[in-house]
Parts: structure tokens; sequence; C-alpha cells
């Protein structure tokens, strides 16, 4: 399999902020590649690197196979992308955006562009400035998703979508996954990665701190265990790899590494297995290891 | 918010009259904080420059022979449609020389202060959703019109007052107390009246440019209204009773002193602030009275380019611009017969002509009016040209710089609208100059020799757009720097270099005085050379600077 981004030691800064701290990215060609993070970890400076809106300070950078500073303009046929935060030019209506953007890249599929805008139910006809925050991201993903290119970099896209369309978001992002087209997908909405990635890099204060399909970062990580047993278990807490154990009478619960689930199962059938079960970790649980210790700070001075 | 399981009483009496100005207290105070250092900027420039022009005077008029002439000027149809009614030319005192040839301009400063100022309080504070968080608050639903009117208002009283305090305090025999208190009041009855036209058409349009370019077309229109009823009629006709502007001037300051024509504005006022008040409780926040109408839901053909994308975008502006110039330059060219006629009769101009080398008087006059235009084309060619950072740091320039438009060819589309609208400014405002010139002087050959005066501005222009697409690519942040060029050659090419005595390096600094003044001097080709030259190599660096930098994002 090749791949459509490659970026290692990538290096951004901006006056005193380090954005970008030795990222090392990769995304496989065809793969939907779920890119999470809390804000201001770094997503949108890594896109707009790879889009060649900004020059990496140090690190290599390559984007289907070329450079993104240098090659920007033919890679930009190639890509389509939909901005975090979209703003349109405020005397042009959404349609006109749409049709703009998509033939400056080099035309767009004009079935695919009113069948999208029928699905997105949106209105093409009102002046950029009257559009909601929404409907100004619906009119970035139309012109995204109109065109054919291989390879779509969408920063956040569904932020301003209600669930009905963040549900039609999701079929046509399945939709260009059977195409084989690549996608690059940033979002803090955990939710809507798991429904779509393949695979996830985790990046925090401008690295990525775990990078990985989905069923191999659930083997490195805990699965949490409820179960009644017939005789109160014991012994769980010196078995190597159990967490957060909590004994209630007949009633236990407790994380578990993976490594170590087949030990703490068989553990437990020897006390008489009434009933269990097992869930594996969200990705809300997923992110909380990685970023608990920032979560907690939030919490505990009330901000963001 | 009642923790209890009793609701609170309703209360029983809503008095909404009272209530409708709920928090007007609390949100002036805010409104003085935002613009601690706009208000007195804008209260000061205007105040600063109105008083050095008066305490110029005297030095520049050292005779009442000189005055004389100059209120013989007042004569001529076309001067007036520019200044005053014409009134006291009998005896054209420094004082009826203040109110005829500067009240004019200085109320267009005034009238510019209190519709931005309006706009900024009121429905750009709409439009970005932050007056719903305050009318949230215990705020009533007048109180934001409430308080930039009275912020506003204020503003344009405490200019009056100042105005009035500097302009007598210069202790010039024409320029008496009594006078200056009116001068500063009929600025200020102006300032008043259009602080409440912008509260009423920020209720009718949604959005702050459009209310604000409502209000300034208003102003245009009553500008013109004034300016032809004087026109018509020394002294002024009925067409000048119909505009607060005619009213400011109708107050004859510092010849009969009258105050009675600035009821006039009062009376308006309290109509107009009525009028925004029951407009305002016939809408909801955030709406307006005209509805944006739905525009085309495809792409034209001319959206294919980045180019079409950018004359899109200025075409509105291109074509507006062309009108006015070719109003101004109409206008001026009529003057022509008149201004020889009184040049030839006092020679008042006798230092000034020497000054600029003419052959012929008129030659001096037609040259001075071209290069106020190519200034004037200069500031189109900023605003144009200013357009892509305003794209870049709104976000607008990111989703199109990730398709397949270099950042070259983007930033050279806007420049190219500048480089050749600003010729074509120059060459209309040459023609419509050239055609009423040649007319009334009864000389074919004026108009090309006119319209070549101007086109030879063109180098001047390029090189303040080369400036802004350095300063673009170079030092984005500084990108409206490049108006000081405007300033700077406005400042030093017009008569504010005699009112301030500057040295004639000064000139020099300027690009427009490096042009020969066409069709008074002779066409040299070098100078246009080297201005064009420079303009290609500021554009030149500020691309490649632009290739090399990061771009600016939200």
């Amino acid at each position: 399999m090749t791949t459509a981004i490659v970026t290692s030691g990538l290096v951004k800064t901006f006056g005193a902020t380090r954005a970008l701290d030795g990222l090392d990215l990769t995304v496989s060609t065809g793969e939907v590649h779920g890119f999470l993070g809390p804000n201001g970890a770094g997503k949108s400076t890594t896109i707009r690197v790879l889009l060649g809106l900004l020059r990496a300070d140090s690190g290599e950078v390559s984007l289907l196979g070329g450079d993104p500073w240098r090659d920007a303009v033919a890679l930009h046929r190639r890509l389509a992308y939909v901005p975090g935060d979209v703003e349109l030019w405020p005397n042009l209506t959404g349609g006109e955006a749409i049709d703009l953007l998509g033939r400056l890249r080099g035309g767009l599929d004009r079935r695919r562009r009113d069948e999208l805008i029928e699905r997105f139910d949106l209105d093409p006809r009102k002046k950029g400035r009257t559009y909601s925050k929404g409907n100004r991201q619906k009119v970035a993903i139309v012109a995204a998703l109109a065109s054919d290119a291989e390879l779509l970099l969408l920063d956040e896209p569904t932020a301003g979508l209600d669930p009905l369309m963040e549900s039609v978001f999701q079929d046509i992002i399945n939709q260009m996954k059977a195409e084989g087209r690549t996608v690059l997908l940033s979002s803090h909405i955990l939710a809507q990665v798991e429904k779509l990635a393949d695979t996830i890099s985790i990046i925090r204060q401008g690295r990525i701190v775990q990078s990985g399909s989905l069923v191999e970062m659930r083997h490195l990580t805990r699965t949490t265990i409820e179960a009644v047993t017939a005789a109160p278990a014991t012994g769980l807490a010196s078995l190597g790899g159990v967490h957060d154990l909590d004994v209630d009478d007949g009633r236990v619960r407790f994380a578990v590494d993976g490594e170590y689930l087949d030990a703490a199962v068989k553990h437990l059938s020897g006390f008489g297995i009434r009933s269990l079960t097992s869930h594996p970790p969200t990705l809300e649980e997923l992110m909380l290891r990685h970023y608990g210790d920032e979560l907690a700070a939030a919490n505990g001075n009330g901000a963001d | 918010m009642t923790a209890s399981g009793t609701a609170p009483p309703i209360r029983a009496e809503i008095p909404s009259r009272g209530r409708a100005l709920a928090g007007t207290g609390t949100l002036i105070r805010f409104t003085l904080r935002r613009d601690r250092v706009r208000l007195p900027v804008w209260i000061g420039a205007i105040t600063f420059f109105t008083v050095l022009t008066a305490a110029a005077f005297p030095d520049l008029y050292t005779d009442a022979a000189e005055r004389q002439a100059r209120a013989a000027l007042m004569a001529n149809p076309g001067v007036r449609a520019f200044s005053g009614p014409g009134y006291g030319l009998d005896d054209y005192t420094f004082g009826a020389m203040m109110a005829q040839e500067m009240l004019s301009w200085v109320v267009i400063f005034v009238a510019l202060m209190s519709i931005l100022l309006m706009v900024r309080h009121t429905r750009s504070e709409e439009e970005t959703g932050r007056a719903e968080l305050v009318r949230a608050a215990v705020v009533g639903r007048h109180a934001h019109t409430a308080a930039a009117l009275i912020v506003v208002g204020g503003a344009s009283v405490l200019l009056g007052v100042l105005m009035a305090v500097g302009l007598g305090a210069l202790g010039i025999e024409s320029i008496s107390w009594a006078g200056s208190w009116l001068y500063g009041a009929a600025l200020a009855s102006v300032g008043v009246v259009f602080a409440a036209i912008t509260a009423v058409t920020a209720q009718i349009n949604e959005h702050a440019r459009g209310a604000g370019g409502l209000a300034g077309a208003v102003f245009a229109f009553l500008f013109l209204v004034r300016g032809a009823g004087d026109m018509i009629e020394i002294g002024g006709g009925v067409l000048s009773w119909l505009s607060p502007i005619g009213w400011a001037q109708q107050t004859r300051v510092y010849v009969d002193d009258r105050w009675w024509p600035l009821l006039l504005p009062v009376a308006l006022t309290v109509a107009l602030i009525a009028l925004a008040l029951w407009l305002s409780t016939r809408r909801d926040v955030g709406a307006s009275l005209v509805r944006t109408r739905p525009g085309r839901a495809g792409g034209s053909a001319l959206l294919s380019s980045p180019l079409g994308l950018a004359w899109r975008q200025h075409r509105v502006a291109v074509m507006w611009w062309a009108v006015a110039l070719s109003l101004v330059g109409l206008g001026y060219g009529s003057l022509a017969a008149e201004v020889e006629a009184f040049i030839e009769q006092a020679g008042a101009f006798d230092e000034w002509v020497g000054q600029i080398g003419a052959e012929t008087l008129i030659d001096a006059f037609l040259s001075v009016i071209v290069m106020l235009v190519a200034v004037v084309v200069a500031v189109f060619a900023v605003l144009t040209v200013l357009r892509p950072r305003a794209e870049e740091t709104a976000g607008m320039a990111e989703p199109l710089l990730a398709t397949a438009v270099s950042r070259v060819t983007w930033v050279a589309s806007h420049l190219a609208v500048a480089l050749i609208g600003s010729v074509a400014l120059l060459a209309l405002a040459g023609v419509g100059l050239g055609l009423t010139a040649s007319t009334a002087l009864a000389d074919a050959s004026v108009l090309p020799r006119v319209v070549g005066a101007a086109l030879a501005y063109t180098p001047a222009v390029w090189l303040t757009i080369g400036l802004g697409a350095a300063l673009f690519g170079l030092l984005p942040r500084a990108s409206l720097l490049v108006w000081l060029v405007i300033v700077y050659a406005g400042v030093v090419g017009t008569f504010f270099a005699e009112l301030l005595n500057l040295p004639e390096w000064t000139v020099n600094l300027s690009p427009f005085g490096h042009v020969p003044m066409l069709p008074a001097e002779d066409l040299r080709w070098a100078p246009l050379a080297i201005l064009t030259a420079i303009a290609g190599g500021l554009i030149a660096a500020g691309l490649v600077g632009f290739r090399r930098r990061d771009l600016e994002t939200k």
C-alpha cells in the first residue's frame, strides 16, 4: 500500500508558540484517517502545512508524492479541502462559491454537485453573508465532495452541522472510501471518527502521541469488565494489568490491559460467573488516557 | 431561577416606555470605553486641520485685493457647487472665506465620522451577534440606538465646541467669537443629523456595509442637492434649503451670523430619531426591513478564474468610481474659462503660478486639477490593492489557495484590476475634464492634452499600487501604511503645502511630485520610466515575498 501523506519531525513555531513539535504522521492511500486531538493541539496547523499554506520550520513532508510547499498548485488539483472555519465572499451566493472553488480546482461534477446540494438541504441562492455557520460549512463540503479529488483534507468538517446532516456527511464519506479515495478527517468529535475512520492518529501539543488502527489501539488499551460471580471474587488486585478495581459483594468491576485480559477472565471463571459484560474502550476513554491530566486541570479551574 | 417551589410573582405592570431605555447609561460608558482612542482622533484631527487652515489664511492672502480675487471665483456656478452658496462677496473677509471654502469640506469629514461611528455601534453590533448577547441582559429595546446617538451626537457637539474655541482663539478680526460659536454649531448640526440618518439606515439594511453605504449615499445626494441649489442662484436657491448641509451654510456664518436656520436640523433630528425607533419596533433583533435578495444558484462563466473573481469583487466599486470621477472631471473642466478670466484680472496666483512654471495660467489650473484627480484615483488603487490582505485575514483566501490557484496568480488578479482600473479612471477623468475645458475655452486641442496629462500620472499611481503589493508580501501587518502615500501626496501636493510652508524637498518624497505637471510643464519621460520601474520592482518584491511567507489564517 502506498502512502498519501508522510510527515516526519515536522516543526512549526509561531513566535514563542511551538504549534508542531516533531510531528510524524502517516496516512495510507485509500484509508479514512482520523486525526484526533483537542483544540489547539496542532490539527489545523498540520493540515495547512500539508496544503502549503504554511511552511514548516523543519522536518519532511510528502503529500501524494510531492512537496506541498513547492508543488502546491499541481498537488491542489488532486485534493480538496474543507476548512474548519469557513468564510465566504459576502456578495457571492453559495452556489457561485461552490462553482468557483470547484472550477479553480480544475472542474467539478455537475450532477454530483446538484445531488449534494439536495442532500445537504442547502439553498444555493443565498448570499454568503446571510448563511449561518452550518450553511457556510455545507458550501465548503459540497465544493470539496463534488470534486473528483483523490485526497480529501477535512478540518473538523461537521462542527456546525446538525445530527441529521452529520449522518448525511457520514454516508458520503463512506461512499468516498468505497471509491478508493483517501480522507484525512480532523476532529475532536470522537464518535464521528470512530464511525468513519480505519486508522487514527492522536495529536497532542504538536506531536502524534499514538497512531494505529482502531483494532490495534484497542489491543493497546484497557477493556472494562463488569461481572457477577457466585462466590466473591478475590485476588484480582494481585493480577497484572488490572486497574480501578471495585468489588461489592458478588459484583466486580475493573479495567484490564489488553494483554492481561485472558488471564483476568480465566481467574474470574474460578468464582462461577453468573453474568459478564465487557466493553472496548470508547474513544472518549482513549482520549482521557492521553489527555486525562489536561481535562483534570481544565475541570479544576472551570476553564474551557 | 428560584430554588423554592413557588413561582416568582409575575409583575403586573410592564412599564415599556421607561424599560425601553434600560441600560442606556451602561452602554454609553461601554461605547466611550471602546472608542476611547477613535473619538479623540476623529474630533482632534478635524478640529486641528480646520483651525490650522484658518490660521494660515493671513499669510496666504496678505491684502484685500487677493481675497477679492477669490471672491470673484465664487461667481462661477461650478465653484459654488463644491464650496458655498456665495455670500459676503462684496467684502470677502477671512471669515467669509472660511465659511464659503472650508465649511463644505469639513462637513464631509464630520458626516463621515457620524456615519462610521453610528454604524459601528448599531448595525455592526447586530450583524456580529454581539447585540443579541447584550439585549439578553437587562437592556431595553432602544438602549443600543439611544446610547449610540448620545455618544455620536455628543461627539459632534464636542467637536463644535472645540472648533468654536479654536477658531475664536485665533483672534483674526473677521473670525469673531460670536461667529465661531455659530460655525461650531453649524458643523455639529450636520454631525447630529447624520447620526440620526444613520440610525434610520441601520434599521433598513441588514449589513453594516450596506447601512453605512446607504447613509453615505444620502450624504452625497444631499451634498449635490445643495450644490445644485447654490449653482442655480448666488446665495442659494430653493434646493439649498432642502439639505442639512445647505442649512449649515445658510447660517451665513461670519457674515450675517444667522442662528435660526439651525432650527431645521434640530426638527429633522427629532423626526429621524422617532422614525428610527418606530422602525426598530417593527423588526426582530438582527433582522432588517430590507432583505437581501436571493442571487444565482450557480456561478457564471466569469467565476472560472481568479481574475474573473477579482473583477466580480471590484466591478461595482470601479463603476461608481468611474461615474464619480467623470462628473468631477466634467465639473472642473467647465470652470476653465472663468478661471482664465479671473486670473487675467487679478493675478492672485502669480507666485503660485511661477512655482510650477506655467506657460499659460489656464494650463497651470488644469495641471493642478489633474494632479488632484490622480491622488483621488490613487485612493481607488489603494482600496483595491488592500483587498487581498482583507481576504487573507478574514479567512477567504484559505479555501481559494487550497485550489489549483497559485498565490502569485491570486494576488496578481487583484493587482491587475488595480493597475488597469486606475489607468481607465485616469483616462475617464481626463476625458471629462478635457471635454468641458475644451468647450469652455473653445480650443479642441485641450482635450488630448488634458487626457495625456492625466495618463502621465499612471506611473505614480502604479508606484502606490506597488508599495501596497510590497507591504502585503513582505510586511503584511503593516499593509495599511500604504495610505500614508495618499495622505502625504494629498498634504504635500495640495494647498496644504503652501499653508504649512513645506520646503521643496518634501514634494520630491511623494511619487506624485515627480510626475511632470502637464500640460503646464514639458513632458519628461525619464521620471515616468523610473517611477514605472520602481513600481514593477515593488510588485515583484511583493509577489516573491507573498510566495515565501506563511498565509495568515484565522
